[in-house]
């Protein structure tokens, strides 16, 4: 069950105790975190769960597969290094800490 | 502070819930579903769920959400009446509600064919949790699965079963598959991989009587011939939910006929989702078309612009239709809507993509691109929403040219 925080554009913080085994965006989506759209559900059809790792933890996830790789370089805001969906980051105890921005906007 | 009450327990009602929630008057809210659970995602149960028997069912928002929000919810107390005079609503409990504003988010149900038993052990539909539980163990153990139709849920079941190492069938009544929504190349594409994988897809049946035994069924009489049935998924269609809103005397049309703003016959009543026939916009479709979609977009953006019409404002909806279908190795995605195919000014364009299995098909009414179905091509129907979104009509061999990316097209 790790804690993780999610850091909306404006500066808001989120910061709770996810559930393990689901993804950071039905975390964040469950517990209201607002900023994610997820059209699609979760299916890396949309890419409208846009969120940016912090620096320190985009080499501790599994990299994007390809359906993912490709909707990154569409999603809303320009792509930076640390962006994945969050619909694919899921979530275990290892990620203890984890932390994100939410980009300025989705679409 | 007028209640509100929202009818429905699909996506629909779960956006619905969350737009009046952010524009701040969950406090008067009362979600009533007819399930037991709370609104949750339904694109998953045709493949990950019944891929993975250990799959939970994915609420959109959970018991804290609602409860911190103010909401009401009802689970397993549908509704049975609309007293539109009195404004009110009686629930299967007892409970009736006043309201200010009813939305009608009821859904649709899956057809069943004229004459089969209800209840026949083997065979199984696909709407809900409840229907997805069913199909699990319809594939638990089976060797093989039977599947009569060959639209959207019939082929997503049919990959996921094959996926799991049965053998599978697709009956089809019509000459093609998808044969109501995608193009005939789309068609012959999908037919092409499904076959590849090892499904029998079984085009122009013809269906005679069915053999059961009271409990389960037995055979399917196709093309003259007995056909033995193990285990069958019904992928038929669906029927509008529209009983409660035709018997309070509602405007019915295959669906609940709502306007724009996504107001019935009675202004204190909505309708959203697949159950509503709503006005298309001229943006997408010929001036004077009513549309009924049954897509997850169409239940987000039509509750989205329930919300607003709630707060008093008067959108009018025009978002732009867009679907995706997840079938075996096939991720097909649609932008638009698919012009009447005997229309004489209708041409299409073929964008390869990096493999033959990955390409978009451009359709163009004279100049004008108004829909883009994609294979395994993510950016292409990305891309493409946002020039219909953007009004942009590229040429048809620039669109349709590889080396040029649809993004640099939307400047």
């Amino acid at each position: 069950m790790p804690d993780i925080t999610l850091i909306e554009h404006d500066g808001t913080e989120h910061g709770f105790e996810a559930p393990d085994g689901v993804t950071v965006m039905q975390a964040a989506t469950g517990f209201g975190v607002p900023g994610i759209l997820a059209d699609c559900g979760g299916q890396a059809i949309c890419g409208t769960c846009h969120v940016i790792v912090a620096d320190a933890w985009i080499s501790r996830l599994a990299p994007p597969q390809s359906a993912e790789d490709a909707l990154l370089d569409t999603v809303g805001v320009a792509r930076q290094d640390g962006s994945r969906l969050a619909c694919q980051i899921r979530l275990h105890p290892d990620l203890q800490g984890l932390s994100m921005h939410l980009p300025e906007r989705q679409q | 502070m007028e209640p509100i009450l929202i009818i429905g327990g699909g996506h629909a009602a779960a956006q619905l819930c969350a737009s009046l929630v952010e524009a701040g008057v969950g406090a008067q809210l009362h979600l009533v579903c007819a399930e037991a659970s709370l609104p949750y995602q339904r694109p998953p149960l045709s493949k990950a769920y019944l891929k993975n028997p250990a799959e939970a069912l994915q609420p959109h928002r959970g018991d804290a959400w609602y409860a911190q929000a103010g909401i009401t919810v009802h689970l397993s107390d549908p509704a049975v009446a609309i007293d539109r005079a009195a404004k009110t609503v009686r629930l299967q409990s007892g409970i009736t509600l006043a309201y200010g504003h009813l939305v009608l988010a009821t859904g649709a149900r899956a057809r069943r064919p004229a004459g089969w038993p209800a209840g026949l052990a083997n065979v199984a539909v696909l709407r809900d949790a409840t229907d997805a539980d069913q199909c699990r163990a319809l594939l638990a153990g089976a060797t093989s699965l039977t599947v009569l139709g060959g639209g959207f849920i019939g082929l997503e079941v049919a990959g996921t079963a094959r996926a799991l190492g049965l053998a599978v069938q697709v009956i089809e009544v019509a000459p093609r598959l998808l044969g109501r929504s995608v193009s005939a190349e789309l068609s012959d594409h999908v037919l092409a991989s499904h076959r590849a994988a090892g499904i029998d897809v079984l085009l122009n049946a013809t269906l005679g009587e069915i053999e059961h035994d009271g409990t389960r069924l037995l055979a399917l009489q196709v093309n003259g011939q007995r056909q033995p049935v193990e285990r069958l998924l019904l992928g038929i269609g669906a029927e509008p939910e529209v009983g409660l809103a035709e018997a309070a005397g509602l405007a019915i049309d295959n669906g609940i006929v709502v306007d724009a703003t996504m107001r019935s016959s009675d202004p204190a009543i909505l309708a959203i989702g697949d159950v509503a026939r709503f006005p298309a916009s001229p943006l997408w479709a010929p001036a004077g078309t009513t549309l009924r979609l049954e897509s997850v977009q169409n239940a987000n953006d039509q509750a989205r612009a329930a919300a607003l019409t709630i707060q008093g404002q008067s959108p009018v909806y025009a978002a732009l239709p867009w679907f995706w279908s997840e079938q075996g190795a096939m991720r097909l995605q649609m932008a638009g809507l698919m012009p009447a195919p005997d229309r004489p000014d209708v041409t299409r364009h073929r964008r390869p993509g990096a493999t033959d299995a990955s390409f978009s098909i451009l359709h163009y009414v004279g100049d004008r691109l108004v829909c883009v179905e994609s294979v395994n091509a993510p950016m292409d129907h990305v891309m493409s929403r946002k020039l219909l979104e953007a009004g942009k009509h590229p040429a048809p061999a620039v669109a349709c040219d590889p080396a040029v990316a649809l993004k640099s097209l939307l400047a």
